[in-house]
């Protein structure tokens, strides 16, 4: 070996080492300022609504929140028809999530929807109902019990010429009450799919001597009758709720659908 | 299931319940930016100009994006035929100040009186200025009529809502007179009187043999993203197919420019029946609303003003009817 290449090497072990000691510094900087995220009060709420603080209360106890933007929210821009707004929540790249709450911070009644996605994916979606504009989040938890929440802005004050409701006839909903019907797809290209409705006028108890009636829990169960996915929805749930998840197609096979409204009516359906 | 014969009362007085409560909101919404716009009242001027179509016909061409404050919601074409009888009036327009500045224009640039107007359809950027012309009839098909008598009112409070105080005082009129398809003279043009739909469950299309114009009302859209919130897209597509056949020298669409060949028929035909197809064939793959929202629009609609804005607010509406069919 030359004199130069030794030199060479020694250089090259030396750059090695302060690169690892500069890691060193990243690594505790990021420990560091990640430990002051879950715990700093307040958080810097990117939506900027003037309920942060109260719906962190009420909907997720003061428990550890990060913003995270992994878990998407997707709302259409503005709300056409505010009795039926389509949402859809995606959680995508941070590990097995327990739970997803679904809320809108300025909703006369703030919660949506609560998702336990079990053995199915972290993704649903559906229509519901809105009072005015509002950000509309979802809270996912992960194993750790830290809640990540992403968000978006629906603004809800036009309308249009496109009301439909104004001429939505009443038919005659008891006799349909509870039904279902569901499509079942095997996707090459994309997750497998189950879509679902159930008739039910998820009445908001709002309206002045309208008792509120709507559905509580709905449960996902395989054919040996275990549970795959739990959902607890709220009465901000569009009338009819018609549901996608997406869970793979070998499941398919004698699923069944349950659940229960606040009357004490059961659903019972299996699915196809 | 053991539900009580009383819930089904109790469904139907709350969903009165909603709809008023929907109402009074409109209202108190429409009533708060009434007062503080008030003080721009002598602004509210549309700057109408009229353009010649040939000989005899004018068009007054509107904005091809939304409903705004800004445009007073004048999105829509409205035109006329002068006649040597008087002046024949085709839509009135999105208000009651619409109706009046378009009629003092006409009034004052042809020196005529206006002797009949004619309503396309119930769409209210087409018939809320009906108010300025309550001495003169006002001519549509029955099925026109119907649709202005129960859905005006509450398409003029949503208007309210989007464009604000240039409503000021705007009413829905009905039209007064029932018109049935064929031909009529009027001021010595020959007239034909079209009934259509699949824009809306009743639209006329109107044909002047004499001059050779066609009046599309909203059956046809020019570089402009047709709206298809009260549509029935297989009829629609029909209808274009009929209208295609006539033998025009002008078309005059119901929103966008003014054109002599076929092209706005052939582009709201392509829109159209993309569209039916994309949705149809995202309820097959099993997409929900959200993820038909999503879906990336071709590159030809380009030329297309307001596609994704329009193209949203027609998966709004389309999807959730279509999804009950194809669940049923
Ligand atoms: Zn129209």
């Amino acid at each position: 070996m030359t004199n130069s290449k030794i030199l060479k090497k020694h250089s090259v072990i030396k750059q090695i080492s302060s690169l690892k000691s500069g890691f060193k510094i990243i690594l505790s900087f990021w420990l560091i300022s990640s430990v002051n995220l879950a715990n700093s009060q307040p958080l810097v709420d990117p939506l900027d609504s003037p309920s942060w603080n109260l719906v962190h209360k009420l909907i997720l106890s003061n428990e550890t929140v990060v913003f995270d933007d992994r878990v998407k929210v997707i709302v259409p821009d503005m709300a056409e028809d505010p009795m039926n707004v389509p949402v859809s929540v995606t959680v995508d790249g941070i590990g097995e999530i327990e739970e997803i709450r679904l809320f809108a911070d300025l909703n006369p009644i703030k919660e949506i929807l609560n998702f336990h996605p079990g053995k199915i994916e972290p993704f649903i979606a559906f229509r519901f109902k809105v009072q005015n504009s509002t950000p509309v989040r979802a809270a996912a938890r992960t194993k750790d019990g830290v809640w990540h929440v992403g968000g978006s802005w629906l603004d809800a004050t036009g309308g249009g010429c496109t009301a439909p409701s104004l001429g939505r006839a009443l038919d005659n909903w008891v006799d349909t009450l509870g039904d279902v019907k569901s499509r079942l797809w095997s996707r090459a290209d994309r997750p497998d799919r189950l879509r679902f409705r159930i008739m039910h006028p998820m009445d908001t108890g709002l309206a002045p001597g309208i008792p509120e009636f709507y559905i509580e829990t709905l449960e996902l169960k395989d054919k040996h009758g275990e549970l795959l996915a739990h959902i607890e929805s709220y009465q901000p749930v569009s009338e009819n709720p018609f549901f996608s998840v997406d869970l793979e197609s070998k499941l398919f096979q004698g699923i069944v659908l349950t659940g229960r409204d606040n009357n004490g009516n059961l659903i019972n359906q299996v699915l196809q | 299931m053991n539900i009580s014969n009383n819930l089904s009362s109790f469904r139907q007085i709350h969903t009165y319940y909603i709809r008023r409560l929907f109402k009074t909101s409109l209202l108190v919404l429409a009533l708060s930016s009434f007062n503080v716009q008030l003080i721009n009242a002598s602004e509210l001027d549309y700057k109408l100009v009229a353009e010649p179509v040939g000989k005899g016909t004018y068009v007054f061409i509107g904005s091809t994006k939304y409903f705004s404050k800004q445009n007073g919601g004048n999105i829509a074409n409205a035109a006329y035929i002068v006649t040597n009888r008087g002046v024949i009036v085709i839509d009135t327009g999105s208000s009651y100040q619409y109706g009046k500045q378009m009629r003092a224009y006409i009034e004052s640039t042809t020196g005529l009186s206006i002797i009949k107007v004619f309503n396309t359809h119930h769409h209210p950027d087409h018939f809320l200025g009906n108010q300025a012309f309550k001495d003169v009839p006002i001519a549509s098909l029955q099925g026109i009529v119907n649709a202005i008598d129960s859905q005006g009112e509450a398409l003029n409070g949503n208007l309210y809502t989007l464009v604000g105080d240039w409503m000021k005082e705007t009413e829905a009129y009905s039209p007064t007179e029932v018109v049935t398809p064929g031909k009529v003279t009027i001021g010595g043009h020959e007239i034909e009187i079209i009934a259509l739909d699949g824009h809306t469950d009743s639209d006329m299309a109107i044909y002047d043999h004499t001059t050779g114009v066609l009046f599309a009302g909203d059956l046809i859209f020019h570089d402009r993203t047709p709206a298809v919130a009260s549509a029935n897209i297989q009829n629609w597509l029909n209808s274009i197919s009929q209208l295609q056949k006539l033998d025009y020298k002008y078309l005059i669409a119901g929103h966008g420019p003014v054109t002599t060949d076929q092209h706005a028929m052939l582009q709201t035909h392509d829109y159209l029946s993309w569209l039916h197809d994309t949705l149809e064939n995202a309820l097959d793959e099993g997409l929900d609303i959200s993820e038909a929202l999503q879906l990336e629009l071709p590159e030809r609609f380009s030329a297309l003003d307001i596609l994704h804005e329009e193209y949203k607010r027609g998966v709004l509406q389309l999807y959730p009817s279509m999804e009950q069919a194809f669940f049923n």
